[in-house]
C-alpha cells in the first residue's frame, strides 16, 4: 500500500494524478476463510482491522450486501462522546474515543476526527439533577466531562437560546474531548487497511444462509455461493434479527427506523455539537457548513431505511426555539437507517450457541462513536473465544441474568 | 406516516394520535415461569422482516388498545383488529395470505 501524504498529493499532483492505486480490492470469494465477518459497517471493518493488527489472524472476509460503509455507518450523524453512566459503558465508549485520536495516523487516513466539544443540555431539574450524576459518575471512571452552567453554555455557543419558549437552559454536560469524525472515511480507512493486511472485502454479497454442524458454524451460504469459515462473527447492526434467525437463537432486540438530515450550507456559526434532550434534538455543523440535525427514532419495527415526515416536524421544531437563527435555513437531504435496539438500550458483544459464531449489534441509535472500541472489543472475542474486560459485561445472557446496563437515560435521545 | 383504522370507534387514525406498544400476543410469564422464559417475555422478540403482529393504542382517540397486522419491510398494513384475542383471528390470517402468499403463517 501506498502510503497518504503531502509528499505523495505533490508527487501525484506532477504526473496528473495518475499513480494513485485503488483504495481496496476487490476479491472473488474464496472457499474458506479463518474467519468471516457478515457486515462492512464500521464495526465489521474494525473488528477485522483488529483481529489482523492485535492477534495476526488476517485470512479474514468481510461480507457485506451492499457497499462497504452503506449502512448506519454511513447514515449517522457521527456524535462522538463517552459521558455514559454506568461503568462497563464509560470503559468501552472510552477507549473507543481514545482511538479516534490517533486514528488517522494508525489507518494513515484522514477520518477529520474533531474534538471540537459535546454538550448535553439540562432543561428541567431532573436533567439538571441526572447530568450532575453523570458528571460525577464519569469523574470516577476517568472521563472527563463537566456540568456547566448556561452562562458558559451561551459562552461556547453563542447562536442558542438560553430561554426558550418551552424550556429555560439550566446548564449542560460538557465533554470538551468528544466531537464529530468523517463517517464514511471511518469505514473507508479500516477498509483500506484491511485490504492492505491481505483480507478479503466482498461487496454485493448477501448472506443467505447460515450452515452449522454438531452446534459449529462450517460457512454461510451467500448469493456469490458457499464461503466456508472457521469463525463467523455477525456485525449486522439492524439486521441482527435475521442472521440470528439463520443461525437459529433469537435477540433481545428490535430494528426501527432513525432518521436525519441537512440544511443548506451556511457561513460557520456553531463550533460544537449540541444535543437538546428534552425538547428532542441534536445539531452540528459539517465541516461543508451544512448543519447537521438529528432526532427522535420512530416508534414501531421497520426495516425501511426511511424516516416519517411528521418526527422531522418534531425535531426542526425543537431545534429552531433552541437555536431561532436556524428558522429559515433550507433543509437538504433527509434519510434514515435501521437501527437496533435492545432493552437496557446498551449493545451486545456475545458468544452464541453455536461454539464458534460471535455476535456484535444493539448499538441503536448510537454506535458510530465505539466503532473502534467496539472493533477491538470483539476481535479478543473472535480470536480467544471468550470476551476480554471491555465485553465481558455486555454478553446477551444479562437479559437472562438482570444484570443489565441501563443506558436508557444516558441514551435517551438518538444520537 | 402510517394511518391504522381502530377496531373499537372506526377511525382512521394518524399515526401520531397513536402510540405504539410493540409485539402483540405475547405470552405472559409471571411468579414459578423460568428465568429463560421471563426474559423471553420482556426482552426476546420475533422482530420479523415482513409480516409483524404489533399492540397500538388509540391515544389520542378513544384510549383503547388494539392490534395490527403490518409489513415491517413495506409498511403495508393488512389488518387492525380487537386487542381481546390471544392469537390472530382466522379473517387477518387470510387477508395476509391473500397479499403474501409465501408467508409462512403465525407461529
Ligand atoms: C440517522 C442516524 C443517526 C445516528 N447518529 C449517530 C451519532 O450521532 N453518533 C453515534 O455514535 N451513532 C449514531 N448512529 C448510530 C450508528 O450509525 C450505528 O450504531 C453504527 O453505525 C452501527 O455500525 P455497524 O457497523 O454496526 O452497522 P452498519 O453500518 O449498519 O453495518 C452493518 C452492515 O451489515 C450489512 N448487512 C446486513 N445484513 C446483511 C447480510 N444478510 N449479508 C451481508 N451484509 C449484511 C448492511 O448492509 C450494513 O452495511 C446513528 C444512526 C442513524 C441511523
Ligand atoms: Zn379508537
Amino acid at each position: 500500500m501506498k502510503r497518504y501524504s503531502a509528499f505523495a498529493i505533490a508527487r501525484e499532483a506532477a504526473r496528473y494524478h495518475q499513480g494513485w492505486e485503488r483504495a481496496w480490492a476487490a476479491p472473488t470469494p474464496k472457499a474458506h476463510y479463518d474467519v468471516v465477518i457478515v457486515g462492512a459497517g464500521g464495526h465489521g471493518l474494525a473488528t477485522a482491522y483488529y483481529l489482523g493488527k492485535n492477534f495476526g489472524i488476517t485470512n479474514v472476509a468481510v461480507i457485506e450486501k451492499g457497499w462497504l460503509g452503506g449502512g448506519n455507518t454511513g447514515r449517522n450523524t457521527t456524535i462522538i462522546r463517552s459521558n455514559y453512566l454506568q461503568d462497563p459503558s464509560a470503559a468501552i465508549y472510552e477507549k473507543a474515543r481514545s482511538l479516534y485520536e490517533t486514528m488517522s495516523q494508525d489507518l494513515n487516513y484522514n477520518v477529520m476526527f474533531s474534538p471540537r466539544g459535546v454538550m448535553m443540555l439540562a432543561q428541567t431539574e431532573h436533567e439538571v439533577r441526572g447530568y450532575q450524576r453523570t458528571a460525577f459518575a464519569n469523574a470516577l471512571q476517568g472521563v472527563e466531562t463537566k456540568f456547566i452552567g448556561p452562562e458558559k453554555v451561551k459562552e461556547l455557543c453563542p447562536i442558542i437560546s438560553l430561554d426558550g419558549p418551552r424550556y429555560p437552559v439550566l446548564g449542560a454536560l460538557y465533554q470538551a474531548r468528544g466531537g464529530t469524525a468523517r463517517h464514511d472515511a471511518v469505514a473507508w480507512g479500516y477498509a483500506r487497511a484491511c485490504s492492505d493486511m491481505g483480507m478479503d472485502i466482498i461487496q454485493q454479497c448477501e448472506v443467505t444462509g447460515v450452515r452449522s454442524e454438531a452446534g459449529q458454524v462450517t460457512g454461510v451460504e451467500t448469493s456469490k455461493g458457499h464461503i466456508g469459515c472457521g469463525k463467523l462473527s455477525i456485525v449486522v447492526a439492524g439486521h441482527s434479527g435475521q442472521l440470528a434467525e439463520m443461525a437459529g437463537f433469537r435477540l433481545p432486540m428490535e430494528a426501527i427506523a432513525l432518521q436525519a438530515l441537512v440544511s443548506e450550507p451556511i457561513k460557520p456559526c456553531m463550533d460544537v455539537v449540541i444535543m437538546a434532550n428534552t425538547v428532542h434534538g441534536y445539531m452540528s455543523q459539517s465541516d461543508k457548513g451544512e448543519m447537521v440535525i438529528g432526532g427522535g427514532t420512530d416508534g414501531f419495527n421497520n426495516y425501511t431505511q426511511r424516516g416519517s415526515f411528521h418526527h422531522v416536524e418534531e425535531t426542526v421544531r425543537a431545534l429552531v426555539e433552541t437555536f431561532p437563527i436556524i428558522s429559515r435555513l433550507k433543509m437538504l437531504r433527509q434519510w434514515g437507517g435501521i437501527v437496533d435496539m435492545t432493552g437496557d438500550r446498551s449493545p451486545i458483544i456475545t458468544k452464541t450457541p453455536l461454539g464458534n459464531c460471535f455476535l456484535n449489534g444493539g448499538w441503536g441509535t448510537g454506535g458510530f462513536k465505539a466503532i473502534p472500541g467496539s472493533g477491538w472489543a470483539m476481535a479478543e472475542l473472535v480470536a480467544k473465544g471468550e470476551p476480554g474486560p471491555l465485553a465481558a459485561a455486555f454478553g446477551m445472557d444479562r437479559f437472562v441474568e438482570g444484570r443489565f446496563i441501563d443506558e436508557s437515560v444516558a441514551a435517551g435521545v438518538a444520537h | 406516516m402510517l394511518i391504522l383504522e381502530c377496531p373499537y370507534c372506526g377511525v382512521a387514525a394518524d399515526e401520531t394520535e397513536l402510540s405504539p406498544g410493540g409485539e402483540a400476543h405475547l405470552v405472559r410469564q409471571g411468579p414459578g415461569s423460568s428465568d429463560q422464559e421471563l426474559e423471553s417475555y420482556l426482552f426476546g422478540r420475533k422482530n420479523p422482516k415482513g409480516v409483524h403482529f404489533e399492540r397500538w393504542r388509540h391515544s389520542y382517540g378513544c384510549g383503547k388498545w388494539f392490534h395490527a397486522a403490518r409489513c415491517t419491510m413495506t409498511l403495508e398494513v393488512f389488518a387492525t383488529y380487537s386487542a381481546q384475542t390471544p392469537v390472530p383471528p382466522k379473517n387477518v390470517i387470510n387477508a395476509i395470505k391473500a397479499k403474501r402468499p409465501d408467508w409462512e403463517g403465525w407461529t
